[in-house]
């Protein structure tokens, strides 16, 4: 693998939910270490982008690679299956509404993924969530179900499960979009904090300010195409785009 | 008319104790049988393509629309003509299991397509299969969802288990009808064997609640 193959990268992505086409031909790519922001107004096509990079949408023409490995690929059946949960367990995923397993500890659910699909064993699966859990600063909810944490502490635990299939790159869906407004900076923190570490993120959000602060790159998406991409600083200050302007001041006065 | 005597119940307590033992063995095993079979039935309903899902509804359709003792009759009196041979206990276990299985295949159904989708995101997106993110996630939550039906169902079972002594399992009801054949005694013999089966049942509802209360520190 050279130097210069993106972390993540996609080619014409097209997607239709029947008549509706909501992806109409987008290119980018992610270079290692990369913080890219999607931004955009409600059914824009950003979310259905970001599913679409681990597969939970299919797209209908285009192409995902990550880290220079097809993620698209054109087959079927078994094959496609192995194929396809191989691939996500390279990339982390948060959602807008956690998707924590009620039914499991804040533990079991960080080492779920460690044990049955690495096969980890459960002490350093054990070792390994603490570790995450004190990074985003629940050492002491090990052992409580996700029944008893607030949006933001869910949000947190949901962010260290993913963590804990080390990704090569980590998708976030609106991460913070749920949660009330004084729950959303220590969410934020964690993310920021990753950001510091290099990891590799998509991320899509409504936040202009945290978009602005925390990503190297912004892409603006309006009606399924791209209507401007660039640093953050072009983008939120200096946008060619009447579009973007309009939506910025919406945005940027809320 | 003769007066009531339940004194003649204690020469046949070993007896009874013995057709009990059978009432719960029996029962466990149906249970077991009907909970793994619920569980199967249900994915396959949801998730199996039509050449499977056809013939699993069809099979419910059927066991669902017909009395259980018709099914009993049919596992081990009916089956042999066509060369296969049950023994007794097991046709008891296999109809009773099945019988079951039906309606807590029912209940499974709607309990795992009540679990939100997310669940489903959540788990797919970490790497897991369908049938991993079957068994580790959705259908754990669906039993604990559908739990007090499904244990409405097992005390049914119990109850319904006293069918397989028409097929010659000398179970509860069987040994009560055979003390009373030699002592004449219906009515002694009757309420002892209710005591039984209620008691059986407190015990099995002891361990639905203690389950219940284990499932109910995840909330």
């Amino acid at each position: 693998m050279t130097q210069n193959t993106p972390m993540v990268e996609v080619r014409n992505a097209r997607k239709s939910f029947g008549h509706l086409e909501v992806l109409k031909g987008i290119d980018f790519s992610v270079g290692k270490g990369q913080i890219f922001a999607l931004i955009g107004p409600s059914g824009s096509g950003k979310s259905t982008l970001l599913r679409s990079i681990n597969q939970l949408e299919t797209l209908n023409e285009g192409e995902v690679w990550l880290d220079g490995e097809r993620v698209n690929l054109d087959i079927q059946g078994m094959a496609y299956e192995r194929h396809i949960n191989h691939v996500r367990q390279q990339m982390g995923m948060v959602f807008q509404h956690f998707n924590l397993f009620p039914h499991l500890t804040v533990l079991e659910n960080i080492t779920l993924g460690p044990i049955k699909l690495k096969g980890m064993a459960k002490a350093e699966a054990r070792e390994l969530a603490c570790d995450l859990l004190a990074k985003v600063g629940l050492a002491d909810k090990v052992d409580v179900y996700p029944s008893r944490l607030s949006g933001g502490q869910k949000q947190r635990v949901a962010i260290a499960r993913a963590l804990a299939m080390k990704p090569k790159v980590m998708l976030f869906d609106e991460a913070t979009s749920a949660l009330d407004p004084e729950l959303v900076d220590e969410v934020n923190a964690v993310m920021k904090q990753l950001a510091a570490e290099h990891m590799t993120m998509l991320i899509v959000t409504h936040e202009m300010r945290f978009a602005d602060e925390v990503s190297d790159y912004v892409i603006f998406m309006d009606g399924g195409v791209v209507v401007e991409e660039g640093p953050p600083a072009q983008l939120f200050r200096n946008p060619r785009q009447e579009r973007t302007r309009q939506f910025l001041r919406k945005h940027l006065s809320a | 008319m003769q007066g009531l005597d339940f004194t003649v119940l204690v020469e046949y307590l070993p007896f009874l104790a013995w057709g009990a033992w059978w009432t719960a063995l029996i029962s466990v095993l149906a249970g077991f049988l009907s909970f793994g079979m619920g569980v199967v039935f249900a994915v396959a309903l949801l998730y199996a393509p039509a050449v499977i899902r056809a013939p699993v509804a069809g099979f419910m359709w059927l066991f669902m629309g017909t009395p259980l003792l018709l099914q009993l009759f049919l596992i081990y009196f009916g089956l042999v003509q066509i060369g296969i041979d049950i023994p007794a206990i097991w046709s008891g276990v296999i109809g009773l299991g099945l019988h079951y299985a039906v309606y807590n295949a029912d209940i499974l159904r709607a309990g795992i397509a009540s679990i939100d989708k997310g669940q489903t995101e959540g788990s797919r997106s970490l790497g897991f299969g369908r049938l991993q993110t079957l068994r580790y996630v959705v259908v754990p939550q669906a039993v604990r969802l559908t739990l007090p039906p499904i244990g409405s169902n097992m005390i049914a079972l119990l109850k319904e288990s006293s069918l397989v002594s028409v097929i010659g399992i000398a179970e509860l009801v069987n040994a009560a009808q055979l003390g009373i054949s030699s002592t004449f005694r219906p009515f002694e013999f009757y309420i002892a064997v209710a005591a039984i089966y209620y008691l059986l049942n407190l015990l099995l509802e002891g361990v639905l609640a203690l389950i219940e209360k284990r499932v109910e520190a995840t909330k």
